[in-house]
């Protein structure tokens, strides 16, 4: 009995030992797609199920099957987990994580709420939001506003272990969802608008200690280059400590690069993927060096890290928008998908930017395959060169060659991103991105700002306003080809898709709206088959799963974010309504032409306060004579 | 307060009347020495103008274009309805905490950040004529361009 029990423990510790395969609970939980098991579906980030109880033909009958508070007012962005009998939710700011018993819908199986320093909240540059749990071999992991990391047992809530990932009266705090991959949890750091530098570490699951840690900005050591192996458009970088020299004197310390998106993995080429922001303030004249913007990409910022996440080390990088001059903040998910490209099939890597552009990526060498605007209207490049994966900027929209104290007008997008962090979708049924998107545009004025540790750090005045000669809305939802760069459908609507997008296998795709629908569209042409107002605007991710053999679909309602900042005003512009009226009733007319009743009802719709108020609430929803 | 009367008096006694309109133009006050804004066909004072600028790099990362609230901090364009000059710089230089129905807005000091402090009256001046219903949303234009 004692040989064997011995013979037991080290089969057990060879095969942990052995396991180089990802995170092997995450592993089994994301292949039963009765569970969703973490925030982006899988490591691969498709936000795809390929459940299908729900289709075209039974979406109609969609109800809510529960409802539940979270008690918090606040912006509530990510989405529900959901592993065998249990759905673990989170909110902003306290940060509680709830474990729901999805047996008993609704009953707490725990709660857990920290105690934080409320000087925590006005650093959260745009609302408190998180973007939820990651849970992995029995933990569930929480990355809190004022930068603990905190691993909880998942059976109980109960604390095992903290780690102090920032300081947030430098600016720092936390607002993205942790990865887990093998041994590690990673978390990176918000702060973009504090000039923050940024930096992505790792964490042991099991103690919590610092295993690595890699920054934005910086000397190639800090960053983890070897500009002799480390890959950028197919070939080595070079130079060295370029994330020094591309910057003016000391500015990289406060050079921004942070790392607030979603963080993705490749376990057959052991790759995580994510990107960096916006660098440190938005006035591009301070990050110029010798005013010459040829020498002043100011790297790493704005770049797509492949690193491996044992070690840390950069395998590819790829910049996207070097020398910012729009806060075009490249944190956007890299989503992984074996797509056919010219008859061959693909591992590539899609990065809908900020900056306007979709990416597809070779995601094994960081080679530039396509680069493409999803928004017809984006204005400030012309285009990708190729060769050299620049883009083409445009000298009118460039707020550097405008200058300080100059205003440039009329940039598409407006800062917030042609898409911010919702993140999009793909469905390996239709080989098509479904995606999230806001339709707006800016005008810009740099101007000089100086630096106070812990507080902003911006430097431009900014003003947003629905894409003029549009349809007056704020937001689309579109389908997109990544081999061909088309945009293959476009939804309007009125307000920036804010929310997280779901594809399934029963041809539904799934988004939720700032006025709180959850909206049910038709994959193949984006036509609405189903829609439901929630209790609050959607800023959350949709998710789906099984209970007992029946498919649910989950969201977290809870306005905020971003996006609930006074973005609603706009629709006020006559030619802004006019446009709108005609997009979502084309060629309707009351009593002859367009009504102007209808019209100056749209026109009032100045903000979003007319549509929704605050309030946390996960809405589950079913068709309830299935099964 | 005083001391700010002192000084623009100090200028109309030593300088013309051209620098005294200059000035004037570029940072209003009321006679007690309170800032104010000059608003002239659709135009603002070179303060107001900054103020606004000043407002839409910080400020309205909460509370929101054109001084119009979001979904987590007041809307200022009201709150100076009622807030006096030296309300509002209490508030500033000081934070507020424990805000809102769940004691979860907070309103952070600004008296260490120079980017605040060098321009707190012009940044009340954009928000009182907001305030005042003398300015729309928007980017004013300033006078003399």
């Amino acid at each position: 009995m004692k040989v064997l029990s011995r013979w037991l423990l080290a089969s057990v510790a060879v095969v942990a030992a052995g396991s180089v395969s990802a995170n092997d609970s995450i592993l089994k939980n994301e292949a039963n797609p009765n569970n969703w098991a973490s925030q982006l579906g899988n490591y691969a980030g498709q936000r795809y199920s390929p459940l299908d109880q729900i289709t075209t033909n039974n979406v109609k009958n969609l109800q809510v099957a529960w409802s539940f508070s979270t008690g918090v007012l606040r912006g509530h962005e990510g989405g529900p987990i959901v592993v065998g009998d249990v759905m673990y939710i989170h909110t902003p700011f306290p940060n509680k994580v709830f474990a729901l018993d999805l047996n008993n819908p609704g009953r707490v199986i725990w709660k857990y709420e920290s105690v934080q320093d409320p000087t925590v909240i006005p650093v959260m540059c745009c609302d408190t939001v998180n973007r939820g749990v990651a849970v992995a071999d029995g933990k569930v992991f929480l990355a809190q506003a004022d930068n603990t990391l905190v691993a909880l047992d998942a059976k109980t809530g109960k604390e095992m272990w903290k780690a102090k990932n920032g300081d947030h009266t430098k600016g720092e705090t936390l607002t993205a969802a942790p990865l887990v991959v093998k041994d590690k949890v990673f978390v990176g750091i918000s702060g973009g608008e504090f000039g923050v530098r940024g930096h992505l570490t790792a964490y042991d699951t099991n103690s919590g200690k610092m295993v690595w840690r890699a920054f934005s900005t910086g000397p190639d050591a800090d960053v983890k280059i070897d500009p002799s192996k480390t890959m950028m458009m197919g070939k080595p970088i070079g130079q060295k400590d370029l994330g020094v020299s591309t910057w003016p004197g000391e500015e990289w310390k406060r050079g921004g690069g942070t790392t607030w998106g979603w963080y993705t993995y490749d376990p057959a080429l052991n790759l995580i993927y994510y990107g960096t922001g916006n660098p440190g303030t938005w006035n591009p004249t301070q990050r110029a060096v010798d005013k010459d913007r040829a020498k002043s990409d100011n790297k790493w910022s704005m770049t797509i890290f492949a690193r491996d996440p044992d070690t840390g080390e950069a395998k590819w990088v790829y910049q996207k928008t070097p020398f910012d001059e729009w806060d075009f903040d490249g944190v956007n998910e890299n989503i992984l998908a074996d797509i056919n490209m010219n008859g061959q099939q693909r591992k590539v890597l899609v990065n809908f930017d900020r900056n306007g552009f979709a990416y597809t990526l070779d995601r094994a060498t960081g080679e530039l395959l396509v680069a493409q605007k999803y928004d017809p209207t984006v204005n400030w490049a012309t285009d990708v060169d190729m060769k050299t994966g620049r883009p083409n900027v445009v000298d009118k929209y460039s707020t550097f060659a405008n200058g300080e104290d100059k205003n440039t007008a009329a940039v598409c997008p407006a800062a917030l991103g042609t898409k911010d962090q919702q993140p999009a979708s793909f469905s390996p049924d239709t080989g098509l991105f479904y995606v999230p998107t806001n339709h707006i545009c800016m005008d810009y004025e740099p101007f000089s700002v100086s630096y106070t540790a812990g507080q902003a750090y911006v430097g431009s005045t900014v003003s947003m306003y629905p894409t003029p000669n549009s349809h007056g809305g704020m937001g689309n939802f579109i389908a997109w080809d990544a081999a061909a760069g088309k945009i293959v459908w476009s939804r309007p609507e009125r307000f920036a898709v804010w929310s997280g997008a779901l594809s399934t296998k029963g041809g539904v795709a799934y988004y939720g709206t700032l006025e709180g629908y959850l909206v049910a569209v038709d994959m193949k042409d984006g036509k609405e088959l189903w829609r439901f107002k929630t209790p609050s605007g959607i800023i959350g991710n949709i998710n789906t799963y099984t209970h007992n053999g029946k498919q649910y679909v989950a969201v977290l309602s809870g306005v905020g974010g971003w996006a609930g900042i006074g973005l609603a005003a706009g629709l006020t512009q006559e030619a802004g309504a006019q446009a709108w009226h005609n997009a979502v009733h084309p060629g309707h007319t009351e009593g002859g032409g367009v009504a102007t009743a209808g019209l100056g009802a749209v026109g009032a719709h100045q903000s979003l306060g007319e549509y929704t108020q605050l309030g946390g609430v996960l809405t589950v929803f079913h068709v309830p004579d299935q099964k | 307060m005083k001391r700010r009367f002192g000084l623009l008096t100090g200028a109309l006694m030593v300088g013309t009347v051209a620098c005294f309109a200059a000035l004037a133009q570029d940072a209003p006050t009321t006679p007690d020495g309170t800032p104010t804004y000059i608003v002239k066909d659709g135009q603002v004072d070179k303060g107001t103008y900054n103020g606004y600028r000043r407002f839409h790099a910080t400020c309205h990362t909460c509370h929101g274009f054109d001084a119009s609230g979001s979904s987590f901090a007041p809307s200022l364009a009201d709150s100076l309805k009622r807030l006096n000059y030296d309300e509002f710089k209490e508030v500033v230089v000081n934070g507020r905490q424990n805000q809102g129905a769940t004691g979860d807005k907070v309103m952070p000091s600004f008296g260490l950040d120079p980017n605040i402090m060098d321009h707190l009256d012009d940044i009340y001046r954009y928000l009182k004529a907001r305030a005042d219903g003398a300015l729309p949303g928007g980017r004013p234009q300033r006078i003399g361009g």
